[in-house]
């Protein structure tokens, strides 16, 4: 399972490879990208259920910033907060870390941010990320892309493809390609991407796809 | 004898009060009187109320004198770790929210009337007014204290949107120095504190060269003036 976020020069767009370990599962079950407020959204690689855990700490921590100060948390700060309680679960021997990675990709007033935090308590800002089994290719992607200039619309397409790439037909089963963006499209406000243009980005990228295939 | 000099001495300093703020094209402009009373006697009659939060937040403070600073000294601890964290000048909205939320939860306990103005990136100037239950209202302008019921009218009147800075300096003079004129808890000098962009301004204008209302009599050469 891959999970990958990029910054485009307009917004943050999160997309995820969700396996698909059963053909009875539901079309649409077992999100893997959650609002954490209005402004910011998170993706998780891992463990769903320790992943959904630091949902809901980012979740709280997003609300106590805003009952207490008024505003909407800035998202470097959601993240501070988020790394210090991964870090805190790596201290004392009666609490495991955390099994998952999570991407936060937020709009706050100083403009788009890409964070991930790591089960060690680090994290850093990026302008693309990729964390799960085809992070390695699908960083060479990420690298190739031009992302000052592009809008989230073209991130939308360009993530598609990058995750229909990393799959790996053999090996893993079929797949699910969940995607949500937060840009001046979404009135900043982190939402699943529009049924169209997602239904958009995979045939395109299911075309990228068939290109490679022909080229020798 | 007893009973009255303890009327004076005992009783707690109360700010009667006049304090207003007000938004103009670029920052705000805070004012305040200079009067803090116990019970009759004026125990400070050159007082600031005009108190900082941070670089670019101001607070203005009425009623007890004791309670209005304790909530700003609380406020400026929290913007204070608050702008280190961030690692930004903390907005006024934030200010505003910190003052109120201590206002509110505490409302039992806290008789003052704030106002906090101030500038940031964001919004630019703007006044926060938290009266005494605890509620919070940003506005153009906001007044306080026992001075400002004599106000109402005359802004009501006076206040235009989109003043410039030397407009809206002028209407606080004018507008503190008529509660002045007629509430006697309020008294002193005007103090002005102007908040921009372009950083912070404090000034002083006299009691004796404000100007004069109906009735009023000019102030003469006190025969007090040793020579």
């Amino acid at each position: 399972m891959t999970v990958v976020g990029i910054r485009c020069k307009d917004g943050v767009v999160l997309g995820v490879e969700k396996l698909i370990s059963s053909k009875m599962l539901l079309e649409g079950s077992n999100r893997r990208i959650h609002a954490v407020d209005r402004h910011a959204g998170m993706a998780m690689a891992g463990l769903a259920s320790d992943g959904r855990q630091i949902v809901t700490k980012a979740r709280g921590e997003a609300s106590n910033y805003r009952s207490f100060y008024g505003e909407e948390v800035p998202i470097g700060e959601l993240c501070d907060r988020v790394a210090h309680y991964a870090h805190l679960c790596t201290l004392y021997w009666w609490l495991r870390p955390f099994g998952s990675s999570a991407i936060l990709g937020g709009y706050d007033r100083d403009g788009p941010q890409l964070y991930m935090i790591e089960p060690s308590g680090v994290a850093y800002r990026y302008f693309g990320a990729a964390v799960g089994k085809g992070r390695q290719a699908a960083k060479t992607e990420i690298e190739k892309l031009n992302l000052t200039d592009m809008t989230c619309r073209q991130g939308v397409i360009a993530v598609a493809k990058i995750i229909y790439g990393v799959h790996d037909e053999a090996k893993d089963k079929a797949f699910e390609l969940e995607m949500s963006w937060i840009c001046d499209e979404s009135n900043r406000e982190h939402q699943r991407v529009p049924a169209d243009l997602l239904a958009e980005a995979k045939q395109a990228a299911k075309e990228a796809q068939e290109e490679d295939m022909d080229a020798d | 004898m007893e009973p009255m000099a303890s009327q004076w001495t005992e009783a707690p300093h109360s700010m009667g009060t006049t304090i207003m703020a007000v938004e103009y094209d670029g920052g705000v402009i805070l004012g305040a009187d200079s009067r803090t009373t116990t019970g009759v006697y004026v125990a400070n009659r050159a007082s600031d109320k005009i108190t900082q939060l941070t670089d670019n937040v101001y607070l203005c403070r009425s009623g007890s004198a004791a309670d209005s600073q304790v909530v700003s000294d609380y406020v400026r601890y929290f913007l204070n770790q608050h702008t280190i964290q961030l690692g930004r000048p903390s907005t006024v909205k934030t200010a505003g929210t910190l003052v109120k939320e201590l206002s509110y939860q505490n409302k039992s306990f806290l008789e003052t009337g704030l106002i906090v103005a101030g500038w940031d990136k964001y919004d630019g100037g703007s006044v926060y007014g938290i009266p005494l239950g605890g509620t919070m209202l940003r506005l153009p302008f906001a007044t306080g204290g026992s001075g400002s019921s004599y106000l109402y009218g005359f802004l009501d009147q006076a206040w235009k949107p989109d003043m410039t800075h030397e407009e809206a300096e002028k209407l606080v003079v004018k507008s503190i120095a008529l509660a002045i004129a007629r509430d006697g808890a309020s008294g002193g000098v005007v103090r002005t504190v102007t908040v921009n962009e372009q950083g912070v301004e404090r000034k002083f204008h006299a009691g004796d060269k404000l100007p004069l209302f109906y009735e009023e009599i000019a102030p003469r050469p006190s025969p007090l003036r040793a020579h």
